[in-house]
């Protein structure tokens, strides 16, 4: 399986965008907000959009290298491109969407078998649900026979009941193909979930790229950390007691960190770092935020409460027994060890 | 209940105007009996008449199928300095009075015409008495009903669904044939159904450029001026065969689009999921 290589310099309406990037027989997400440049870099390795200066490669063969004048058209690059709302052709039934850019057509019944969409073949993309929509996509790209897979926020059309379930089945089949996949998405979770490596993509760079696991334990950066879901507590940091940082809220208050750092900092702290209780616990956790609870939202058996400048996971069993409301006061506390400290600009 | 004086005065304007526009048509048939119309419609400058407007008015729009649908496209889907200008350019024949472009017919490719010495050295003469000035007065001044049409057409096919194509193996003239065109052809079906509309009623530029010879050059509308003269009644039934000839084109321009519309696959319209 040949690696995807690709260079990219190009200026977007208020930024540049400029990435260097590799990938082998795996699935990389791109995360970030909207408007960061996300789709540009599908689009450039697709070639729909011809960067300023940048290099598409897969091996040895170059799809673009403007230094060079190579440039080739979408049609020459064995890309597999499914679209944010699929791009379905209205016209076509599934069977003539998915068999549009085979090149073999024995593939098409076996692509729609694997899919799950050969009951579907003489429907219209405008009978479908969303997540028959996106079957259909990936039936149609990968008919192609690919070698490399492109996914423009794979999840986003859908609604959130069957986005849970489309994201195991797409994961399943990521994993069983084996080749170079990219994918955009705005949403963490979805990338966590469908890749091996996320780089979080903001204003057209890069800030960190690794493991879903590297990104969570070791933010390189305050974004990253908002990004992956922490809690950002800024303040100025300084030596503390006992070997600590200690950490002067910008909004008031004090909280220690076991990482070292000075000056304008973000603490960073995961939701499930966060414990609850009525008073004040005498335990490991050094750092306590005495607040009302000014919201909570169930998510299934967990439950997410805001509390002053925190937002805390439980289980719902948890939130139960201390029978959380909202403007119920309560003690929010992490532990010194369940911090990063970053610094912050 | 009564309307609101605001809604009384609409309705009454409203059918003041439809009663202007439908009675002129009226009257024409009310000023002929049946077996009068069907005298009309069997003499022999009608007959003539007909079959000389169906085979300019075939390979008119067969010209303009043909050259306008490229044209349409490339100005619908490129983006270029000057796009503005020459689509004025293809629009103008809309404005311009048709006596002024046969005039610009004639000074073009009449035989003392810019283009009519070569032409005759290639031994084609296209002024005066040909069919050939016929066929051209009709595509210049109805090209540009279905080229505006056409425009819009390409315009609205997704830009994503082109690109898919694109990406799967489909070079641009495969992209056209099988996404473009068959997305755009409600579209182009209406825009050519008022193009046909406009040459069956074109008057003036043929007038100018071709004149009016029966069996050759006169056209259903050349026949209506010339009867006028001659036999009202035949001036009568020939034009109400053109108001129902046109009522009819109209018609398809409106159905054409709604037969062949096929619904966009975004998931905005939030498409009911196929129970099983």
């Amino acid at each position: 399986m040949d690696t995807l290589r690709l260079h990219l310099d190009h200026g977007l309406r208020t930024f540049r965008l400029a990435l260097e990037l590799e990938i082998g027989a795996e699935t990389v997400a791109l995360v970030g907000p909207s408007g960061a440049g996300k789709s540009s870099v599908l689009r450039a390795v697709a070639g729909l959009l011809r960067p300023e200066r940048g290099v598409v490669a897969l091996g040895m063969e170059r799809w673009l290298d403007t230094s060079r004048g190579i440039d080739l058209p979408p049609e020459r690059r064995r890309v597999g491109l499914v679209f944010q709302e699929y791009a379905l052709f209205p016209h076509l039934d599934v069977h003539g969407n998915v068999a549009f850019g085979a090149r073999d057509h024995r593939v098409v019944p076996e692509l729609l078998e694997r899919l799950r969409i050969t009951g579907l073949a003489r429907a219209r993309p405008n009978e479908l649900s969303g997540g028959e929509r996106q079957r259909v996509a990936l039936a149609r790209a990968l008919a192609r026979e690919p070698d490399v897979l492109l996914l423009d926020e794979p999840l986003s059309a859908l609604d959130a009941h069957t986005r849970g379930t489309v994201r195991a089945e797409l994961h399943e089949l990521l994993v069983g193909l084996r080749m170079p996949t990219l994918l955009v998405t705005h949403d963490f979770e979805d990338a966590a979930t469908l890749a091996d490596r996320v780089g979080v993509l903001v204003e057209g760079r890069v800030l960190q790229l690794g493991t879903p696991q590297e990104l969570v334990g070791a933010p390189s950066d305050p974004f990253v950390a908002s990004f992956t879901g922490a809690n950002l507590l800024l303040g100025v940091a300084g030596p503390g007691r006992d070997g600590l940082t200690e950490v002067a809220l910008d909004g008031g208050g004090v909280v220690w960190t076991t990482d070292s750092g000075r000056g304008r900092v973000a603490v960073a702290v995961y939701p499930w770092e966060v414990s609850l209780s009525r008073d004040a616990p005498d335990d490991s956790a050094v750092n306590h935020v005495r607040a009302p609870v000014a919201s909570l939202v169930s998510l299934g058996n967990r439950v997410r409460v805001r509390v002053g400048p925190l937002t805390a996971e439980v289980t719902a069993a948890s939130a139960r027994r201390l029978r959380l409301g909202e403007g119920e006061v309560v003690v929010a506390s992490f532990k010194a060890t369940g911090s990063r400290l970053l610094p912050f600009a | 209940m009564r309307p609101t004086p605001f809604a009384a005065v609409f309705i009454g304007v409203t059918a003041l105007s439809l009663a202007f526009l439908l009675l002129p048509i009226v009257a024409i048939f009310a000023e002929l009996s049946l077996s009068e119309l069907l005298d009309g419609l069997t003499s022999e400058v009608a007959l003539d008449a007909l079959r000389v407007t169906a085979e300019t008015n075939l390979v008119a729009m067969a010209l303009i199928l043909v050259f306008g649908t490229p044209t349409a496209y490339l100005l619908a889907t490129k983006r270029f300095r000057g796009r503005a200008l020459l689509v004025t350019v293809v629009e103008l024949p809309l404005v311009l009075p048709p006596a002024v472009a046969g005039l610009g017919l004639l000074a073009a490719f009449g035989r003392l015409g810019l283009l009519g010495s070569r032409l005759d050295a290639l031994g084609l003469q296209i002024g005066l008495g040909t069919k050939t000035a016929v066929v051209l007065a009709i595509t210049f001044v109805a090209s540009p009903f279905y080229v505006r049409t056409a425009i819009a057409a390409f315009d609205a096919v997704d830009a994503d669904l082109i690109a898919a194509s694109r990406t799967l193996g489909a070079g641009p003239a495969r992209t056209f044939g099988r996404v473009a065109l068959p997305l755009a052809s409600g579209g182009l079906g209406a825009g050519l159904a008022l193009a046909f509309a406009r040459g069956l009623g074109e008057f003036g530029a043929t007038i100018m450029f071709a004149g009016s010879l029966q069996g050759v050059t006169q056209t259903l509308s050349l026949a209506v001026y010339q009867e006028f003269d001659i036999d009202f009644d035949t001036a009568l039934a020939i034009g109400a065969l053109l108001v129902i000839a046109s009522a009819l084109v109209l018609f398809a321009a409106k159905l054409i689009p709604a037969w062949t519309r096929s619904d966009s696959t975004s998931i905005t319209g939030s498409a009911p999921s196929v129970s099983r």
